[in-house]
């Protein structure tokens, strides 16, 4: 279109053994991809329909409302990728690999969005009446990529099954990306954790439709980067500059409360970071030391009652002791550890589903516990099944939890402070994890899941590391206990049981980590955040979120048992092919070891 | 060691002195695995001890581990998901003492312990060959650096006295010729070795000593020599019956049953 300028390398790519699923020129398909994705973006500036009734007001020209906003984008997107095979300049780098697959993928992501927005239109309103011209022009001009992205030509295949999978795989190989200036590199982390707050911030605003809309652009998007390699490009940018990357992760987590106007949603932000948390404790005990635990929340539940009852709440035991925060939090941590050891030390003499099952009766045992200690079937220290109400806000040094503060013009209400707290807490919890797993004990949790008969024959004291790994993995999720007690006002111990509808419980935190990424850092927040909004966000399917959620699981662990963010060393176990990075120079001239290697 | 009603290795009294390669063999189901499993606390001996430098050693592994006996096992057991060099560093936990708190705080004296750890695993991955492989995953590595490696990581733990289990099985000429240079290598320096082979060459070639296994006892030991003259042991291995003393016919029955025993306990 603007430019027909064969770019060599493409040229290269397409000898005539390639043909396209749709026989189309290579320059048809090109033209099509580009000026449908110029045409869908200028068509969210034309009204889509004639009544405000839809949600986010389409009815305006000129000014893109609603899901006109996330079609907006993803014809944006479209068409960069498109110009990028076009060889302009300054967009290589979003497809190093030169494949299709990102292409087809952010074309389906356009079309996709747009047809959704489109017939929910006819659907809510009631008929295709309510269309407007630009409704029609949207719907034909995000159809042309994908018919565009379905004629690039690529390697012949015998099935019409195989050309459409060949269409959205992964590129084989992706080009080493060449070498940036360190202040570029920073640069660009600094832009993609930006994006990141962006997307996570509009994302956990968004209701109903919009939610919808926007979950079917960042699932195409991301999946259209991930096969173009850039994710890969992206996490080896941040092991490089892995201080600068995690610094830049926090401000950007600190961000979030900034970019709210409404404490609600920094609620939302505050639980899934407690979830989160929780969740990593728990990787330390799944992920790294490969001990099945079901019965995880009941840590959570000790740190949180733990701290109720020493808040000072008239309704504790001890309602005249109210301990600084501090002191409640380390009070609380403490008392999930002595919980876990007294839980692993009978019960690491186990292994495998032994130890699942008996962590199972464990988890159960301290909910029903709590729920009798109400003076009537046991001891009165928990109120039963009443739990202990009204907790009092914190308060640092002055600063009251429980009020709204105005920070440079920003309105900070109560749930975005104990957002604010718990991002430290979240930090705390990372840097422990991190420090531990890049250690001596850190491997030997490794070794143990590999193989625990070949690891205590190299020394391993098999009980000892695991009891630490169980016993760190309880304190973690104590402290985040601790604040989750603030945070809700009350505790009671139904949350705290193997499987419920809602977050957190066992089920859910196993299946955060398992559906993130086992052994990543990452992973379990991305999981809680995922396994905490949608059943939020989807209100259509509230009576049905724990089946949609089980099939949900089933696809994932058929088709990417690794994880969203997987593991290395993951990857390769279930996909038995590959390596891990392998430095290119084998030469170890730089080590210090091979000066002194005598032998 | 007793099994229930099978008895797999039965009054096996064996010493092994510094400095000296010493050979098990013995027909399939004689009890030598069962025999190193017991040396190395796998298995907890019914009756009878193991000493080393004169103490007796208590039934553990890490524990036997730490006093210094080290082995590799019949059937490779790396840690197949961790690198190379990760490998050999958890060979050294017996060795180093860094607890969790230290490596949470990051004292000098962590990156000071894990820095000397790593010298040294580089000096063995030099030692055996593989250093230019440190960062390979151990289950990518070939079949016979996998049996090197397994070495490697034996030998991180700074052991006293190293027990292979078949560390030619599987290997060809060339490689059992290798894996014979190291053997002697490690002796060299100042480690002790036992060695189960079933492969006469390589033992006769290697050790100074070689002890016979028939049944779960042993039958004879001596040198290479010695033993190659034994018709016993000669019988043994054809399958000759072993001269039914009275009170030999009850373990021939057992130690048939030891067979399923040991693959078990792999």
């Amino acid at each position: 279109m603007t430019e027909t300028t064969e770019n060599p390398q493409t040229a290269a790519t397409a000898p005539a053994a390639q043909r396209g699923l749709i026989p189309l020129p290579l320059a048809t398909a090109r033209a099509l991809l580009l000026a449908g994705g110029i045409l869908t973006t200028a068509s969210t500036f034309l009204r889509w329909t004639w009544t405000s009734d839809f949600p986010g007001d389409l009815t305006v020209n000129g000014y893109p409302g609603g899901l006109q906003v996330l079609t907006l984008i993803a014809g944006i997107i479209t068409a960069l990728f498109a110009l990028s095979t076009y060889g302009v300049r300054g967009l290589g780098w979003l497809l190093p690999a030169r494949n299709n697959a990102p292409l087809v993928l952010t074309a389906l992501s356009g079309f996709a969005v747009t047809w959704y927005t489109v017939i929910s239109i006819a659907a809510e309103l009631g008929g295709i009446v309510n269309w407007e011209p630009g409704t029609y022009i949207a719907a034909v001009a995000s159809l042309l990529p994908v018919i565009g992205a379905l004629a690039l030509p690529q390697d012949a295949t015998d099935s019409t099954k195989e050309a459409l999978k060949a269409y959205i795989a992964k590129a084989d190989h992706v080009p080493a990306p060449q070498a940036t200036a360190p202040w570029i590199q920073r640069l660009a982390i600094t832009i993609v954790a930006a994006l990141g707050l962006t997307v996570f911030a509009y994302g956990i605003d968004a209701e109903d439709e919009l939610f919808i809309g926007f979950l079917i652009v960042v699932v195409f998007t991301a999946w259209a980067l991930q096969t173009a390699g850039l994710f890969d490009r992206f996490s080896r940018l941040t092991a490089d500059n892995r201080s600068f990357a995690l610094a830049m992760g926090f401000v950007a987590a600190i961000g979030f409360p900034f970019t709210q106007t409404n404490d609600h949603y920094a609620n939302l932000g505050v639980n899934i970071l407690i979830f989160g948390t929780v969740a990593l404790g728990l990787n330390i005990v799944v992920g790294l030391a490969g001990l099945l635990d079901l019965g995880y929340v009941a840590f959570l539940g000790v740190g949180a009652y733990t701290a109720a009852l020493v808040s000072g709440s008239e309704f504790s035991k001890f309602s005249g002791v109210q301990f600084p925060f501090w002191a409640a939090a380390l009070t609380g941590a403490a008392a999930s550890l002595v919980f876990g050891v007294l839980i692993g030390a009978p019960t690491l003499r186990l292994r495998g589903d032994y130890l699942a099952i008996v962590t199972l009766g464990f988890g159960e045992i301290f909910r029903i516990a709590v729920n009798n200690m109400d003076g009537v079937s046991g001891p009165d220290i928990t109120n039963g099944p009443n739990g202990i109400p009204s907790i009092p806000d914190l308060s640092f040094f002055g600063f009251d939890f429980g009020q709204n503060h105005d920070i440079a013009g920003f309105t900070i209400g109560r749930f975005a402070n104990y957002y604010l707290l718990m991002v430290l807490i979240s930090a705390l919890v990372v840097t422990i994890y991190r420090r531990a797993s890049d250690s001596r004990i850190g491997r030997s949790w490794i070794a143990i899941r590999e193989d625990e008969t070949a690891a205590t024959a190299m020394g391993i004291n098999g009980f000892r590391v695991k009891l630490i790994a169980f016993a760190l993995g309880a304190t973690l999720a104590g402290l985040a206990g601790t604040v989750s007690a603030h945070v809700t006002y009350s505790v009671v111990p139904n949350p705290y049981q193997f499987a419920g509808a809602a977050p957190p419980n066992s089920a859910f935190l196993l299946a955060a980590v398992v559906l993130g990424g086992m052994g990543t850092v990452s992973g379990p927040f991305l999981g809680a955040a995922l396994l905490y909004l949608l059943p939020e966000k989807l209100v259509a399917l509230q009576d049905k979120s724990l089946l949609a959620f089980g099939i949900a699981l089933i696809l994932l662990m058929r088709f990417r048992p690794e994880g969203i963010i997987p593991n290395r060393r993951r990857q390769l176990e279930f996909h038995e092919t590959g390596q891990l990075d392998v430095p290119d120079t084998t030469t170890l001239t730089d080590e210090p070891a091979i000066t002194k290697a005598g032998a | 060691m007793r099994f229930g009603g099978l008895t797999a290795v039965r009054s096996v009294d064996f010493t092994v002195n510094a400095g000296e390669i010493v050979g098990l063999i013995g027909p399939n189901g004689a009890g030598k695995t069962t025999f190193f499993n017991c040396l190395t606390g796998l298995y907890v001996p019914t009756e009878g001890t193991v000493s080393y430098q004169g103490t007796v050693l208590p039934p553990k592994p890490h524990l036997v581990t730490k006093a210094g006996i080290a082995r590799t096992f019949q059937n490779i057991r790396l840690f197949a998901n961790m690198t190379v060099l990760e490998n050999v560093l958890v060979g050294r936990h017996t060795r180093t003492k860094e607890g969790l708190w230290s490596a949470l705080l990051r004292g000098p004296g962590f990156k000071r312990a894990e820095k000397a750890s790593e010298e040294r695993a580089m000096e063995l991955l030099e030692f055996i060959g593989l250093a230019h492989k440190r960062d390979h995953l151990a289950r990518n590595l070939p079949y016979g650096e996998q049996r090197k490696l397994e070495i490697a990581r034996a030998l991180a733990s700074e052991p006293g006295l190293l027990l292979l289990d078949e560390p030619t099985a599987g290997m060809n000429p060339q490689e059992t010729r290798a894996t014979e240079e190291l053997v002697f290598a490690i002796r060299d320096k100042g480690i002790a070795v036992l060695v189960i082979e079933h492969d006469m060459r390589f033992i006769f070639n290697l050790c100074d000593r070689v002890a016979v296994l028939v049944q779960g006892e042993k039958l004879v030991e001596g040198t290479s020599d010695v033993v190659q003259a034994d018709e016993r042991v000669v019988a043994a291995y054809l399958g000759e019956p072993f001269e039914p003393t009275p009170e030999d016919t009850q373990p021939a029955a057992e130690a048939e049953s030891t067979t399923s025993t040991k693959g078990e306990a792999q």
